[in-house]
């Protein structure tokens, strides 16, 4: 059951800034779809292992060799918020 | 003659008789009558890119032949909006991997297509641009995430077109709006350029009105990539040389569990006429079991949640998309976030990032990685006796736009017959095999991973001694 102090954690670990209405409307939608994840808790998996993918690759390296990279213009090319070809953004804190 | 309803092949030689930038001009033309909003970008290059192939002789494959590409799949130049108010200004600087294989092939690039936000949903009605209507009736949507994909291939303005399935997304629209579509195995198709929603359930698949064109396009855009580190680096097949009209001794399964609680009994007549239409033809069928199918669903959601609130974190504000005015770094990440990112979207974020939290992870996202296993292991089992199975792709044919808008829940649950093949990475093929009331019904042919020929033998086999395929919807003839 997620409480509203729950969903004031979740925003911020998100970075979603959430409103005062909004709050309400997470709890009851989160919640009814949270509800029926609890199903799950009938399979029996003690013994079972995860499948994170189904292919059976692992470990796939190249060659460490440098590639060819992106322009700096293109790579600033969609924002308008750059200084001395660099992104700008505000200070952290 | 007007450029709607064209094979590929009648497509070449359309070109062949006049030239590839008459062809994409007829397409163009098309496109801007439509009254289906299936496209977000009509490319401003398509013709000037027709005449350049038509100046240099109609090399590769796909020489001016035109396509549609998912608003979510990179090309150089043109806005790759995902469906979403977060990237509506973003020009990608590089192109897709299946991209650059169809420029190869000589391809002309029609537009940019509409989708739910960030391919979440299975009706296109998330979309920052409005929907997307089902050509079959307005009135309905014409299902999802590659909804504007799946309609301007019903509604003749591209003879087919790319889509992305992470749970459905190709075979939902498809099976909703009457054409062909295909989830490839996972690991077939490079997903290089391509946005991540959930990258270990995802593909990019093709959309056609017939299954030869399906297998044209494969043998254009599949096979290993670098640039994935989770593309295959098994031989690829010959698609085409699949299409061989015969299906005599195949044998197909049927999951009982695919007919469950609350299926669409017009949807379940023809499934059922299509299987028997297979036995006519020679074919074998019988009841197969998959006792985790109804676990399926929260396993995947539980997963693609989680996957989602990672691989759209990189969506901040600070070197590309929309930003939001803030004062101090977080402020402005989110501000960025709230205003950019729709309700769905959001939802799925705070759910994902609930499900990895401290204290959760265990009995949420560990535990559906758990089950994960369970539903491939049916699949092993059930395809281990049985060289297809056969299920309806939706329960329920298109419904009315709005009608799902406000309860996610019940949008989750129109997944139920698709989502289980995501998680255990096989391929999936959405074929037309009916209507009911005056609505397609899909017929999804599931196979063994790496087994796409099959899948394509047996529902071109199927189109051959069928007609369905040669409908075509009457609200946009």
């Amino acid at each position: 059951m997620i409480t509203k102090e729950d969903v004031e954690h979740i925003g911020w670990l998100a970075r979603i800034e959430i409103s005062e209405p909004e709050k309400a409307e997470y709890m009851e939608k989160l919640n009814s779809v949270l509800d029926s994840f609890e199903q799950l808790d009938e399979v029996e998996t003690k013994a079972v292992p995860p499948t994170y993918h189904v292919l059976e690759l692992y470990n796939v390296w190249r060659e460490d060799e440098p590639l060819e990279s992106l322009p700096q213009a293109e790579v600033l090319a969609n924002t308008e918020h750059k200084q001395e070809g660099a992104f700008r953004v505000p200070r952290i804190g | 003659m007007a450029a709607k309803w064209m094979s590929v092949a009648e497509v070449k030689q359309q070109i062949l008789e006049s030239s590839a930038e008459e062809l994409t001009a007829n397409y163009l033309e098309t496109i801007n009558k439509s009254k289906i909003n299936g496209y977000i970008t009509v490319s401003d290059k398509a013709l000037e890119q027709a005449k350049k192939i038509d100046i240099e002789g109609l090399k590769g494959p796909l020489a001016g032949v035109p396509i549609a590409i998912k608003d979510n799949i990179s090309v150089k130049g043109l806005p790759n909006s995902c469906g979403s108010k977060m990237l509506k200004n973003y020009i990608p600087p590089f192109n897709a991997h299946v991209i650059e294989k169809l420029l190869e092939a000589g391809a002309v690039i029609l537009g940019k297509t509409n989708m739910d936000e960030f391919a979440m949903g299975s009706s296109t009605e998330s979309s920052y641009f409005g929907p997307t209507l089902n050509p079959w009736d307005l009135e309905r949507v014409p299902g999802g995430s590659s909804g504007g994909s799946a309609a301007v291939v019903a509604a003749g303005e591209a003879p087919f077109a790319l889509g992305s399935d992470t749970g459905g997304s190709v075979r939902c629209p498809a099976a909703f709006c009457g054409v062909v579509g295909l989830k490839p195995t996972y690991g077939a198709v490079s997903r290089y350029g391509a946005v991540a929603y959930a990258n270990s359930l995802e593909q990019i698949g093709p959309l056609a009105n017939n299954v030869s064109d399906i297998a044209v396009l494969m043998d254009v855009i599949a096979g290993p990539d670098a640039r994935d580190s989770t593309s295959a680096p098994n031989a690829k097949p010959e698609y085409q040389a699949a299409l061989k009209a015969d299906i005599k001794g195949l044998r197909i399964g049927v999951p009982k569990e695919y007919f469950g609680e609350g299926i669409n009994p017009g949807v379940e007549k023809a499934v059922w006429a299509a299987i028997q239409r297979c036995e006519e033809l020679g074919a074998f069928w019988e009841e197969v079991s998959m006792p985790h199918t109804k676990y399926a669903l929260a396993s995947y959601y539980i997963i693609a949640m989680s996957e989602a609130s990672s691989n759209l974190a990189r969506f901040d504000g600070t070197r590309y998309g929309f930003r939001a005015e803030g004062e101090t770094w977080h402020s402005l990440i989110s501000k960025t976030r709230a205003e950019g990112f729709g309700a769905e979207v959001k939802r799925r974020i705070l759910l994902g990032t609930y499900a990895l939290s401290a204290g959760y992870h265990d009995k949420y996202y560990l535990k559906a990685l758990k089950v994960r296993s369970l539903v491939k292991q049916d699949f092993e089992k059930a395809l281990g006796k049985v060289d297809v199975l056969m299920a309806p792709t939706m329960p329920n044919p298109a419904f009315k736009l709005g009608e799902r808008l406000e309860d996610p829940l019940s949008l989750y649950l129109s997944d139920v017959n698709t989502v289980p093949i995501n998680l255990a990475g096989v391929p999936s093929l959405s074929l037309p095999c009916g209507f009911t009331a005056g609505l397609p019904v899909g017929l999804q042919i599931i196979g063994k991973p790496f087994e796409e020929p099959t899948l394509l033998q047996t529902a071109y086999t199927f189109e051959q001694n069928t007609d369905y395929h040669n409908k075509r919807p009457p609200e946009v003839v």
